[in-house]
């Protein structure tokens, strides 16, 4: 576009954007090493003493305890759903397999409070009320559109030629699929995962509507903490989040480059 | 059984799980607060089954609903607007950039991975009475008292397009990624000059792009009620907001269901014409 000079002005643009994305996460970052006893500026020093009492805070550890065993669950269990699916879809001419994906993806295209209402509402009817078997249930049905899309966009580029010479040398179906199609897979799998467990860590819109009195989740003791004030203690939490959620998947990304390499894939 | 028919069943053998979840957590729960918006919620805090149109002529008739249900539609609107201006120029930059695009792409996924709790708190820091802004006009003297830019519809605004911001620029720039760049440079020796070939070439191949990605920031948007509990004021109450209030505080479960689904067929008849124009698979290839 206009040469050099528009493409200058687009970039300073860009750089801006960034910015905007970036700036006021990196200042949550940064106040929450803050030892001043007020969560805002100015900076009087340079102190761990926020993530010392989050670390002494038993609602934040119960809430940290609750995320953790929830999104764990929620990862295995829509991981599974999510890969046998995406296995279908994939490796097999499903007829009709258009409005197939789109019925994989409807959890996504409708509104998450509406999920919401209607899980609850529905479930409530069925005997189940607000707990953690409510908060799975709704993780599980809106993580999984995810995962599926993650998994297939991954098992397309494993090409069947591998499992049709294992099975041609005398390898059972069953043998060719734990040998050689799951240890292919492996990526794709933890991949989903990965991303159903960053998904339901940080998901908050469904899990005020579904979590039981009492029981808090991070994002929603995080919630709860802002309806007071902006405390250091709760940038410390969200500079943990940030860690765990973006730290642990640029490890699991760093782990999969290493492997493949090793690999020579 | 013959191969063929093991063949052919073995893939739905493989969807069922994931079929059956979707239809027993979806679709059921959807058909039954279809039902349930037609009972009624008694004084006596009880729900009455039956047939009763009362909470849908409340819905629909009542002026402080259509309200806030225009309200809402403005303000996902807006967002969607100054998403699509702020993203489309980093998205084409990206797409065009050489030597960093892996690092400006990763950097751009990275937002996805941090709560939505926290980058919309974030905000507080900056634009709080005592927060980064306040502080720094007092310091240059422009200012001699903190002012409370917080908690109004700007900020709401602002929160929501921070949230949303990548979502447009990766569905741009999975569609501008797509696009022959010879097509451009193609124009350029016919006689069009920068300009005009991207006025005339790669905008109109990349309006899918943007309209998946307009899509997902006015869906998102219109459906959100955290952002206005956290950055908004008293009046800036979104219809997701009337659904909470309805559901969680009121306890009034039959007219919760009836706004629940006003949201739902207002939002879903946009993906409805979305999917219609435009079909379901450019909106997956931004989400994968």
């Amino acid at each position: 576009m206009g040469g050099t000079m528009g493409w200058h002005l687009l970039r300073g643009w860009t750089v801006l954007v960034y910015l905007f994305m970036f700036l006021p996460v990196a200042v949550v970052v940064l106040l929450s090493f803050n030892a001043s006893q007020f969560g805002a500026f100015p900076m009087t020093g340079f102190s761990f003493r926020w993530f010392v009492e989050l670390a002494q805070n038993e609602a934040i550890l119960r809430a940290f305890r609750t995320s953790v065993t929830l999104g764990v669950m929620t990862a295995a269990i829509s991981t599974t759903l999510g890969v046998l699916a995406s296995l279908a879809m994939v490796r097999y001419r499903v007829p009709g397999s258009n409005y197939i994906s789109t019925l994989l993806i409807a959890p996504i295209l409708v509104p998450e409070v509406v999920l919401a209402v209607a899980l609850l509402l529905f479930l409530n009817f069925l005997g189940i009320n607000k707990s953690f078997t409510l908060l799975l249930f709704g993780h599980v049905i809106f993580t999984l559109p995810f995962v599926i899309l993650v998994v297939q966009a991954r098992l397309i580029s494993i090409k069947r030629d591998i499992e049709e010479a294992a099975m041609s040398l005398g390898a059972s179906p069953r043998q060719t699929f734990f040998q050689i199609t799951l240890p292919l897979m492996l990526p794709a799998v933890l991949a989903g995962a990965l991303f159903a467990l960053t998904i339901s860590f940080d998901d908050i819109t469904g899990t005020l509507f579904w979590k039981p009195g009492g029981v808090e989740t991070v994002p929603t003791q995080i919630f709860a903490m802002l309806r007071n004030s902006i405390s250091p203690e709760i940038n410390a939490l969200g500079t943990v989040m940030i860690v765990l959620t973006v730290g642990l998947p640029l490890l699991g990304l760093a782990i999969a480059r290493t492997l493949s390499q090793k690999r020579g894939i | 059984m013959s191969v063929e028919a093991r063949e052919a069943r073995q893939p739905w053998i493989l969807l069922s799980p994931a079929l059956t979840a979707i239809f027993l957590l979806l679709f059921v729960p959807l058909l039954f607060i279809v039902v349930y918006s037609f009972w009624l919620r008694t004084s006596t805090g009880a729900d009455q089954v039956g047939f009763f149109l009362d909470n849908w002529r409340e819905a629909l008739s009542d002026a402080f609903y259509r309200d806030i249900l225009l309200f809402t539609l403005k303000i996902a609107t807006i967002t969607t607007l100054v998403c699509a201006v702020m993203g489309y120029p980093a998205a084409y930059v990206i797409a065009r950039s050489k030597g960093n695009k892996a690092l400006l792409l990763l950097l751009l996924m990275l937002p996805f991975w941090i709560s939505y709790i926290i980058r919309t708190m974030s905000w507080i820091n900056i634009l709080g009475v005592s927060g980064a802004l306040n502080t720094a006009l007092l310091w240059l003297g422009v200012i001699n008292e903190p002012i409370q830019m917080l908690y109004n519809q700007t900020t709401v605004i602002l929160g929501l397009v921070h949230f949303l911001l990548p979502f447009m620029i990766l569905n741009v720039f999975v569609s501008l990624e797509g696009i022959d760049t010879n097509l451009e440079d193609a124009a350029n020796s016919l006689g069009a000059t920068r300009m005009q070939a991207f006025w005339q070439v790669t905008l109109p191949l990349s309006l899918p792009g943007l309209a998946a990605g307009g899509l997902l920031c006015f869906v998102l948007g219109a459906g959100t009620y955290i952002t206005p509990l956290v950055l908004g004021g008293p009046g800036d109450a979104m219809f997701a907001n009337l659904v909470f209030e309805a559901i969680i505080t009121q306890l009034n479960w039959p007219l919760g269901s009836a706004l629940s689904l006003m949201l739902l067929a207002v939002l879903g008849a946009l993906v409805l014409i979305y999917n219609r124009y435009l079909g379901m698979a450019q909106l997956m290839k931004g989400l994968g």
